[in-house]
């Protein structure tokens, strides 16, 4: 608990820098990673995340030096690297994009491998905490490293706002954009190059493994919330720097743990929640709407079939359950629920084993079937549909009509007193 | 017999396994699957050694195919129900697990024998501590999967030619491909954990795809092709081992940086075709 509060009071300048650090990767890949979400290249951002290492190495060993923008220079080469290898196969062989993605994220990661291990075993003094590259480590974050990260953050945001529409127009409709003259490939590779920036500013705090999840999980999370594609990448930032303080703060009190899986687990609970919870949107909003809505349907139905019953029998009130369910096919147990409901909204009420309908449900029964006759008497006479074929059409939509379009239909039909099928249609 | 026969042995038949059932996977465009699927077992192989204590048993097995499939069914959940895009759900999905499974490694690392290391690069250099009969058990238990795989290939050569080939015909004469897609899957999620001790979880990604994918550039004969992936899984495990005892670095990763020369090779040489060929038809013309 103690380290809870010395955490989240930020009075240590340690837990300063490191959030500090965590807010300026989440700007710079959240921002860069919604783009690559929305031109649905995820799995592009795994390949140039894995690639990074062999360049972080090779910087290293040129340079012998663990000073982050040398090793920034040497990911960012091999991150560019990766991405033309993966045009190269896709377009000079028969290989699809899934196989060149994972033949270059693989063999650029094997080399990676191959170069680190060979680092270690040197037994160079200054090579320690090059591991720290694999899975990341926030509190092995120095001053100097926060300085760089902000810097590399602050050319990919203000890149963003100033091609703000043309990256745009670009990730939601490349051929539109390239008619409208935009330089489309200048785009591409911008928005590529900051991708590679935006990955090599991150794997310090989250490890080249799993830097690829940075880029996507936020995005894919804000994308429950809003259509807006501002706002989108707005709540990524904040997704992002949320699992990436809560990540670093595991990492923090358990000095063992790597930062990076916890970053992503963090920020993988937060897209899970938005995509089961956010209004509108998520899973279950969607299923309660859905459900509602049939709901609805269901007792709308029971409530005509009831004023149809009214309607052949003129001096019958009350009616049996195997009465009702003679009049429409349902099953009983659906039908059951139905009659529940609509007793507790009271438009319905049982006497013994019999229900009857009350004047209010007798009121909504008929705007049903109004709506339902109406609309076939709309069909057949305005759209010359066959009067045969136009049952099943009102039955879907006599459930959709707003009172606003019913009034319309009566007017614009003039006030029909008979259905197609020659129906009293009752006002 | 010396170490380096036993590591290059052991090479050969994570090489060969996994190369042939990763043509199919190139073939079918599932290479990303197999990705996915050998990042996800991570979280399962960590629980099943944390349970049981030992490596390369039943239960890791187990708990590692429940994660694959876990796997599977979370990418399917997200792009079906929740309406997300593939690309993004396998990224999510993956990303997820496998960090998951760091953690489960870091957090029990005194109870499990496995470490970080072993996570990405495997420990194929120490393949001979563990043996029975003479014969390490890596070797013992990856030999029986090529033999299963083998067996695999020929009995079911059809039903995976035809599946991969032309689904819609397959399914017409009766044949399933839903069967076949699973029977694939199944195989490639055993090969990845029996392969995991060796080579890790993500370098056999490399060994998955890579040959494959430079034995389809240079055959268009399927047989030719399993036989080409085969012979240059083998190559890449020799040349790999004595690169990595040249330079004294990880067998794993010098093996995959093997494989990855010889699809360059393979790359330039169909290039150089193509062009021939290129030339010849302007020439007839």
């Amino acid at each position: 608990m103690k380290i809870f509060f010395d955490f989240f009071s930020f009075s240590d300048p340690n837990v300063r820098y490191v959030i500090l650090g965590m807010l300026l990767m989440g700007m710079g890949s959240a921002t860069i990673g919604t783009f690559a979400f929305l031109r649905k290249r995820a799995l592009t951002g795994d390949a140039i995340a894995h690639s990074v290492l062999p360049g972080v190495c090779l910087a290293f060993l040129l340079f012998n030096t663990r000073n982050l923008w040398v090793l920034l220079g040497g990911a960012f080469v091999t991150g560019w690297l990766s991405i033309v290898c993966v045009d190269l196969i896709t377009k000079k062989t028969k290989l699809k994009s899934d196989a060149a993605i994972g033949i270059t994220l693989s063999v650029f990661f094997g080399i990676g491998i191959v170069l680190l291990t060979y680092i270690q075993q040197t037994g160079n003094a200054a090579q320690s905490g090059l591991d720290h590259f694999l899975f990341g480590k926030a509190a092995a974050m120095s001053v100097s490293d926060i300085r760089t990260m902000g810097i590399v953050s602050t050319i990919l945001i203000l890149c963003v706002i100033l091609f703000f529409k043309e990256f745009a127009a670009f990730s939601f409709d490349p051929d539109y954009a390239k008619t409208s003259g935009l330089p489309v490939q200048f785009i591409e590779m911008l928005l590529t190059t900051l991708t590679v920036l935006a990955v090599a500013v991150g794997i310090q705090a989250v490890g080249v493994v799993l830097m690829a999840a940075m880029l996507i999980t936020p995005s894919a999370a804000a994308k429950y919330w809003t259509d807006n594609l501002k706002k989108m990448i707005l709540l990524s930032i904040l997704f992002s720097t949320l699992g990436g303080i809560t990540g670093a703060y595991v990492s923090f009190a358990n000095n063992k743990m790597p930062t990076g899986p916890w970053i992503v687990t963090m920020t993988s609970l937060i897209a899970l929640l938005s995509i089961l919870c956010a209004p509108k949107k998520g899973v279950i909003p969607k299923f309660i709407v859905r459900k509602n809505y049939k709901n609805k349907m269901l007792r709308e139905n029971i409530l005509k079939e009831f004023y149809h019953l009214e309607e052949k029998n003129p001096d019958k009130k009350y009616f049996t359950v195997s009465e009702i369910l003679d009049e429409r096919e349902m099953l009983s147990w659906n039908y059951k629920k139905g009659l529940r409901m609509l007793k507790g909204k009271h438009f319905l009420e049982k006497v013994n084993d019999n229900y009857f309908l009350t004047d209010a449900g007798r009121e909504e029964g008929k705007r049903i079937t109004r709506i339902h006759r109406l609309w076939e008497m709309y069909l057949t006479q305005q759209l010359n549909i066959a009067t045969d074929h136009v049952h099943d059409d009102a039955e879907a939509i006599e459930h959709i009509i707003t009172p606003e379009i019913e009034k319309k239909l009566i007017e614009m039909l003039n006030f029909p007193e008979k259905d197609p099928h020659e129906k009293t249609i009752p006002y | 017999m010396s170490d380096a026969f036993w590591i290059i042995l052991t090479g050969s038949l994570v090489a060969i396994t996994s190369g042939l059932l990763g043509c199919f996977l190139v073939l079918r465009k599932m290479a990303m699957v197999g990705d996915a699927i050998s990042h996800a077992v991570l979280p399962g192989i960590a629980l099943a050694f944390l349970v049981s204590g030992t490596k390369n048993s039943i239960p890791m097995l187990i708990g590692a195919a429940a994660f694959g499939m876990l796997c599977t069914v979370l990418i399917e959940l997200f792009h079906k129900k929740a309406k997300l895009q593939e690309d993004a759900s396998i990224g999510i999905s993956f990303t997820w697990l496998f960090a998951i499974g760091v953690i489960l490694i870091t957090y029990f690392a005194d109870a499990v024998d496995l470490d970080q290391e072993c996570v990405l690069y495997g420990e194929i250099a120490f393949v001979n501590f563990e043996t029975y009969l003479n014969i390490p058990t890596a070797v013992w238990l990856l030999g029986g999967m090529f033999v299963f795989v083998l067996a695999l290939l020929i009995i079911g050569y059809k039903g995976l030619y035809l599946t991969t080939f032309d689904p819609d015909f397959a399914a017409t004469i009766g044949v399933s491909v839903a069967a076949w897609h699973y029977v694939l899957m199944g195989a490639v999620s055993f090969t990845t954990v029996l392969s995991f001790e060796s080579v890790g979880a993500i370098l056999v990604v490399a060994f998955l795809i890579v040959p494959g994918a430079t034995a389809y550039l240079l055959t268009h004969n399927l047989k030719w092709m399993l036989v080409l992936s085969a012979l240059i899984g083998i190559s890449a495990a020799v040349s790999g081992y004595f690169f990595a005892a040249a330079i004294n670095a990880s067998v794993s990763g010098a093996m995959v940086t093997m494989l990855g020369v010889f699809i360059v090779c393979a790359f330039l040489s169909s290039g150089i075709q193509l062009r021939r060929k290129n030339k010849l038809a302007t020439q007839t013309e």
